[in-house]
């Protein structure tokens, strides 16, 4: 059914990126009281900058893929707990739970053109942001900000909605058991049967389930537990998803106390996500794509389609045998809370322009005959990519590879290099490119190799559509990693590596914000302050993901053109920034003051457009 | 092991291509891991696609050089599966001696492999886990297979199965196939057979060293010092080698420039 839209999409232009028109609307885009000829200058120079063009078909915004994927025409029936896929929202995805609260209130606003305004930073209390605290749904807009209900759901809420306040996440890190805790295996039934109470009881307590499957009811994957555990609830979710389709209806989500479930149905397949995390219809439907897209990587569209066209009745768990791991680590990734995901965007590793053109310049001259993308990634950042002209790379795909390089152990355990076959449903979801995966040592004590983090390990992925190239991508590797040595660009990465994310204080001295997000639209690429210190531990960054999961969705709601999002609460001050350039969130101490916020805003920014070519892969190489 | 040897006179070095065949999960990757880096993961992650690894092995007259590909184990590799033993000159097909089911399948990589591979691969029967079982490699084979033949005659009726496996339960014994079962098997077809541990280290360096005193001189391909690179005997340029495979020739030859 995906078929049509499944197509490589190679026309850059479909994608809502509008660099040139951009600077047009750049008006509303705070200039900065120190260079106040900026925003005029910008619109003579930002246009001619040569890569321009290029960089709108290096990663395409995966968006409009999505949208053809899930264009179905169906009956449109909402009520009120349980939605139904009305024929545009299947476009936007929007998501019900996270923003129905969000965006009905009186939200805060701000006027741009005072934000924008040259002196508006120094303004004082003019007040250039007002933000105001929404008074109808004040119950649900705390939900979304309390990340981790689960341990006193009930109450915890009812309180909230009494008070007309925000929830609160603790202050010290007494969770952080409950999220690791997610990770943990459920078990498995013993011979005699008799701890599937426990293992029951186990599986509930866990916060965030998928499950997938077939249009048939047979259980194909599941995150925690075996399909013979919980073949019960399987079948009830069957139950429920084919009462709609009996009616020639999709059911897209529902909820059941403080669960939200939510529903992706993709040919023969039913994706279910089931998250007491507070996330948003829009996040975990985002979430499924991504699963959806690792099958597909594992089978490719033709096969699965075939598959259920011959039986319906397919055990697909069997053809998917030792993938499991692929889909467990996304699972992992986006409970412990994924950005690029979020943003459906990639981050790149900083580095200077030149050393980056120098490790372009020599994958380039290394560059094997058969080769259709080659890259260089430390720790999931890109370092450098370098590909034909004519092609492009999905952040989708990319993270897909990522996914399984980084992330999932079986290519890195293996401890040699990799001959993988790989379906990139973005790039082409109709058969398998072969993907040669080798890991740099990097490290100048051999000693403490084991010890090389996920952030740490650099990798050379070089995909080629000719299976039999093997040999040919090895040759490459080791002429490449001769050049990159003998050019001082591993040593480059090494210290970029080491170098780390800046933290915000580094940026903007004194700074009040403690964490900062950055996407450059047009590059679709992110950029970010480092976690430490405030965000380091597992639950703290697990709450800040869900902060900005709010700040993304209240943001992007449907039907409303948010361009600054400002919302104050006892644990946090969060702050999203919209232009046609980019979208900027940032979190800071709670009670923050509204100019300084809006002031360290402005200032981050014009830092990430100063740093922009060593923050962002511009175009990249291509051939 | 080998690093050491080289150090006196320079012996002939060869490579030798090897590929290792079976189910999944019967420790494939595991008996590669401790061959090349004398290491152990429980649990680990299933391979995905293949991956290659290289490792030397001293022998008294000259050192072999191995190429490992490590295959996937799961059915929607299989179909791969002839691009990695094509040329190879030994094959390693495991199977794991709790599971009955992954010899029956080990069996037919080896009728594979006779039918569809170089005519004189050197192939090798493994069975793997040995230390699942209460042997656990150290113990003579014989004494266990005796053992437990002993057990059952003594029980000798209906309940002796019911109460071997609760005697397995109790001992640890998951022994699912009987050491005598495989050694026939190997013998009838001329494999080379152990048992092995890739998690004690039991038997593992022995598999691979007979393997390469296996390899008949004649189709050792010498004077290529261990310098020469390690992509010596490429998927192409052996495909030329020795088998005419059509579908591959444009390939080869194409390569064939940029290989060496």
């Amino acid at each position: 059914m995906p078929a049509a839209g499944m197509n490589t999409r190679q026309d850059p232009k479909t994608d809502g990126q509008q660099p040139v028109e951009t600077s047009k609307q750049y008006l509303s885009r705070p200039s900065i009281p120190d260079h106040d000829e900026r925003s005029d200058s910008s619109e003579g120079e930002r246009p001619p900058l040569p890569p321009r063009p290029n960089t709108l078909s290096l990663l395409n915004d995966e968006t409009g893929s999505r949208a053809a994927l899930q264009a179905e025409a169906t009956t449109a029936i909402s009520r009120t707990d349980i939605e139904t896929q009305l024929p545009e929202a299947a476009e936007s995805a929007h998501s019900t739970l996270a923003i129905r609260g969000l965006s009905q209130g009186p939200k805060a606003r701000a006027s741009l053109s005072q934000l924008a305004s040259p002196r508006g930073s120094e303004a004082g209390d003019s007040a250039s942001i007002r933000s105001s605290i929404p008074n109808g749904d004040s119950g649900e807009i705390e939900a979304l900000f309390m990340d981790f209900a689960a341990t006193a759901p009930d109450s915890q809420r009812q309180e909230a909605t009494g008070l007309l306040d925000f929830p609160e996440f603790a202050a010290d890190d007494i969770d952080d058991d409950g999220i690791l805790s997610e990770f943990e295996a459920v078990g498995e039934l013993n011979e005699e049967g008799d701890n599937e109470e426990l293992l029951l009881q186990r599986w509930k307590a866990k916060r965030k389930h998928y499950v997938i499957l077939s249009a048939a009811g047979k259980p194909i994957w599941t995150r925690h537990g075996d399909s013979g555990l919980i073949s019960g609830y399987v079948g009830v979710i069957q139950t429920i998803i084919s009462f709609y389709e009996d009616k020639n209806d999709h059911l897209r989500g529902f909820s059941a106390g403080d669960t939200r479930f939510v529903v992706l149905t993709r040919g023969s397949l039913h994706l279910v996500a089931i998250s007491r995390m507070m996330e948003g219809d829009n996040q975990l439907r985002l979430q499924l794509e991504a699963l959806y897209m690792q099958i597909l990587s594992t089978l490719t569209l033709p096969s699965l389609t075939h598959l259920f066209s011959v039986r319906p009745s397919t055990d697909l768990s069997r053809p998917l045998q030792g993938s499991e791991s692929l889909l467990s680590s996304l699972a992992d990734s986006f409970t412990r809370g994924s950005l690029s995901t979020l943003l459906s965007a990639l981050e790149c590793l900083k580095i200077r322009k030149q050393h980056r053109q120098a490790i372009n310049n020599a994958l380039l001259k290394t560059k094997a005959s058969s080769l259709l993308y080659g890259l260089l990634v430390a720790g999931a950042r890109l370092v450098s990519v370098i590909r034909p002209k004519k092609h492009s790379l999905h952040p989708g795909d990319l993270q897909l590879l990522f996914n399984m390089v980084f992330e999932a152990d079986g290519v890195k355990a293996g401890g040699g290099e990799s001959w993988i076959p790989v379906c990139l449903p973005g790039f082409n979801s109709s058969g398998y490119l072969y993907m040669y995966v080798s890991f740099l040592d990097i490290r100048d004590d051999i000693e403490n190799s084991a010890e090389i983090t996920k952030d740490e390990s650099v990798a050379i992925v070089l995909i080629s559509p000719d299976k039999e190239a093997f040999f040919e991508m090895q040759e490459m590797r080791d002429a490449l990693v001769e050049q990159m040595e003998r050019n001082g660009s591993l040593k480059e990465i090494k210290t970029a590596i080491d170098n780390g994310r800046p933290a915000t204080t580094d940026i903007v001295p004194g700074t009040v914000l403690h964490h900062f997000l950055y996407k450059s639209r047009a590059n679709v690429q992110f950029t970010m302050s480092s976690y430490a210190p405030e965000f380091s531990s597992v639950t703290r960054r697990r709450r800040l993901m869900s902060m900005y999961n709010n700040l993304h969705a209240s943001i992007h709601a449907k039907n409303t053109h948010v361009k600054v999002h400002h919302c104050v609460s006892r644990s946090a001050t969060s702050f999203g920034w919209v232009t046609p350039i980019f979208e900027f969130y940032c979190i800071a101490e709670p009670n923050t003051n509204r100019n300084a916020l809006a002031q360290s805003a402005s200032k981050v920014a014009q830092w990430v457009q100063r740093e922009e070519e060593r923050l962002f892969i511009i175009g990249g190489a291509v051939f | 092991m080998s690093e050491s040897a080289s150090a006196n006179a320079p012996k002939p070095s060869s490579s030798v291509k090897l590929v290792l065949l079976g189910e999944a999960a019967v420790g494939k990757s595991s008996l590669v891991l401790r061959f090349v880096n004398n290491d152990f993961q429980e649990n680990k992650e299933p391979t995905i696609g293949a991956a290659f690894l290289t490792q030397k092995c001293s022998l008294p007259t000259r050192t072999i050089k191995f190429e490992i590909w490590d295959t996937a184990g799961q059915e929607r590799f299989a179909s791969l599966a002839p691009m990695y033993y094509r040329n190879a000159q030994a094959a390693l097909v495991v199977y794991d001696v709790t599971k009955p089911s992954s010899l029956t399948k080990a069996k037919h990589w080896v009728a594979e492999l006779q039918r569809q591979a170089s005519p004189g691969i050197v192939i090798a029967l493994v069975g793997n886990k040995l230390d699942l079982t209460n042997d656990g490699g150290d113990v003579s084979e014989a004494a266990v297979a005796a053992q437990n033949e002993s057990e059952s005659a003594r029980d000798g009726d209906e309940g002796a199965n019911e109460e071997d496996d609760v005697q397995d339960a109790v001992s640890g014994d998951a022994r699912k196939v009987s050491t005598r079962e495989a050694t026939g098997y190997a013998e009838e077809e001329g494999l080379l057979f152990f048992e092995t541990s890739a998690k004690t280290g039991t038997n593992v360096v022995d598999v691979f060293t007979a393997i390469a005193n296996a390899i008949p001189e004649s189709s050792l391909k010498t004077g290529r010092g261990t310098g020469a690179g390690t992509g010596q005997t490429s998927l192409a340029r052996s495909a030329e080698d020795s088998r005419v495979n059509l579908g591959d020739r444009n390939a080869a030859t194409a390569k064939e420039g940029c290989a060496c």
